[in-house]
């Protein structure tokens, strides 16, 4: 992967400074070859990592199973097009194995989440059954572990 | 009456590591942002904390062979032969010690005899000299230079070799230079040590850092095998210091002879050390890739950092340290580093605790975080500015 998208996933607001000078590039270079990505899709957007379990609030992430009926003609991604238009799914992927579809669905409560399901997801033509699992706690999130803070031991001056 | 000292003389005078009394000064200060480690800041890769758990629930808490594990030997076999070209016989050509620092000592103390001569570069890791004068052979030192990058080449060699010469100890890519030897360089003091008839000592530690070229090591070069002893180990490219893991691979007659005084010294190197080195060895590529990347990232800003500034620095090819040179700004290394800590809360490491030809250097490591290279660079900007106005 080129360097410079390890850079942004890792931290996307290292100034084109910073960036220019670990690429030994210049600023302007930097910002055209981003503009570039924005452009042609490859960087999608720009987000901060939050550790939801932090706030003061009850808001629920379910992981849901879906086996879904594919159609004759174009498979999974109908149906898929219509779960993931959902608000509610955050994320959502075609998966091989017992089940066809992984959703990962945001609610304020669990009435909402169980509500979202019971009404909308499973009462979907094509949708065959559903299996909700509710996350209790995050570890880690998108590489970054989320609980503890990390202190350096190591010796000051060491030769 | 007059007391004797306790302590023999020739210990008595061996001086403390210049990084002693550096250490001292930094430790009595907080939140200091320090470019003076030479560790890596990286936790060890999960997959070998993991296997080194793994091996403590499992019981191998003993002795292992003086040599070392077999399992661990016969991976630093195919690793050195995959990494570097080299076939070594995993019973009888290879030491595993308690990190390259117990290699370096018990190497030399098998090699030397009294009044041999060994030939070492400055600037260097500081526990060569003493080591060398321990083991009761007379340190022979060659300079490197700024000019040269701090390269070693065959051209000084042969002005400080003489009929007493019996070894040439090398540590490329260097701390705390940074500098590595270009292919041409490794072949030319191969030659150099054949037509002398010295033992090459090579301390290849840092062999995975480097970030301009691939690293070529002195045991890639066949006619050097019988002649060479070959130093390496886990801390720096795997991120394992505090494992204390190292190994030497020695023609049998050294390797055997090296084995007498660790066994006696030590007995065998830590046993979840040694399994979590396997383990390192086997799966731990990638981890390393994806630290070396970072260095460099790291090391570029460096460069680019001093660059703006006007402070000259050759570019480091290797390790983790830059070394850039101070001695126009009219002020010592030792003052930079000591005013630039009080002022600035930041540490680096004069450049002459690695010998008298680092004066007007500075130790600058990057084995710490972006933030930290970023924040260190911002207030020696400030710093070096603050120095050229007093000189005015």
């Amino acid at each position: 992967m080129d360097e410079l998208l390890t850079i942004l996933q890792e931290n996307a607001r290292t100034s084109l400074e910073d960036i220019a000078r670990m690429l030994r590039s210049t600023p302007e270079a930097v910002a055209a070859r981003i503009a570039e990505y924005e452009k042609n899709g490859t960087i999608r957007g720009y987000r901060a990592l939050v550790n939801e379990d932090l706030l003061q609030q009850d808001n629920v992430t379910a992981v849901i199973e879906v086996r879904v009926q594919p159609e004759r003609e174009g498979g999974f991604d109908r149906i898929a097009r219509r779960i993931s238009g959902f608000p509610e799914v955050v994320n959502m992927y075609l998966m091989s194995g017992k089940y066809d579809l992984l959703l990962f669905v945001e609610g304020k409560n669990l009435r909402e989440v169980a509500s979202f399901v019971s009404e909308r997801l499973s009462t979907l033509d094509g949708v065959l059954s559903t299996g909700t699992h509710f996350m209790l706690k995050t570890y880690k999130q998108d590489g970054v572990l989320m609980d503890g803070d990390k202190v350096d031991e190591r010796l000051q001056i060491s030769p | 009456m007059k007391t004797r000292s306790r302590v023999a003389e020739h210990v008595r005078q061996l001086p403390f590591s210049g990084i002693r009394k550096f250490f001292d000064i930094v430790a009595q200060r907080k939140d200091v942002i320090s470019l003076g480690v030479g560790e890596p800041d990286f936790d060890t890769p999960w997959t070998v904390r993991e296997a080194a758990v793994f091996s403590l629930e499992r019981g191998a808490t003993h002795y292992t062979s003086n040599r070392g594990d077999p399992a661990l030997r016969k991976a630093i076999c195919r690793y050195v032969a995959r990494q570097f070209g080299a076939e070594y016989d995993w019973e009888s050509e290879v030491l595993v010690t308690v990190g390259v620092s117990e290699a370096i000592d018990v190497a030399l103390r098998t090699i030397i005899n009294p009044g041999d001569e060994v030939l070492y570069h400055e600037p260097c890791f500081v526990s060569y000299r003493p080591s060398i004068i321990l083991a009761g052979g007379v340190p022979i030192c060659v300079e490197t230079r700024r000019e040269d990058e701090f390269r070693l080449t065959r051209a000084m060699l042969e002005k400080a070799v003489t009929p007493k010469t019996r070894v040439l100890m090398l540590n490329f890519p260097c701390n705390p230079t940074g500098a590595v030897l270009a292919k041409q360089d490794v072949e030319d003091i191969a030659a150099f040590c054949v037509q002398h008839d010295l033992l090459l000592l090579t301390d290849e530690i840092y062999a995975e850092l480097t970030y301009d070229s691939k690293h070529v090591s002195f045991v890639s070069i066949p006619a050097m095998k019988e002649r060479t002893i070959f130093l390496h180990g886990m801390s720096k490219a795997w991120a394992m210091t505090g494992f204390r893991i190292g190994y030497a691979c020695a023609p049998a007659e050294i390797s055997e002879n090296m084995m007498k005084l660790h066994q006696y010294a030590i007995m065998s190197a830590p046993t979840t050390g040694q399994k979590a080195a396997a383990e390192a060895l086997e799966r731990g590529d990638s981890a390393v890739a994806d630290m070396v990347a970072e260095y460099n990232r790291r090391r570029n800003y460096l460069i680019a950092s001093f660059a703006e500034m006007g402070v000259p620095c050759h570019t480091p090819a290797g390790a983790f340290y830059a070394f850039p040179y101070i001695g126009d700004l009219g002020i010592s290394a030792e003052d930079f580093a000591l005013r630039f800590l009080e002022e600035k809360g930041v540490a680096v490491v004069p450049g002459d605790a690695f010998g008298q030809c680092g004066a007007g250097f500075l130790r600058c490591a990057y084995a710490t975080s972006m933030d930290n290279i970023r924040e260190a660079m911002k207030r020696m900007s400030e710093f070096v500015a603050a120095v050229r106005t007093e000189k005015r």
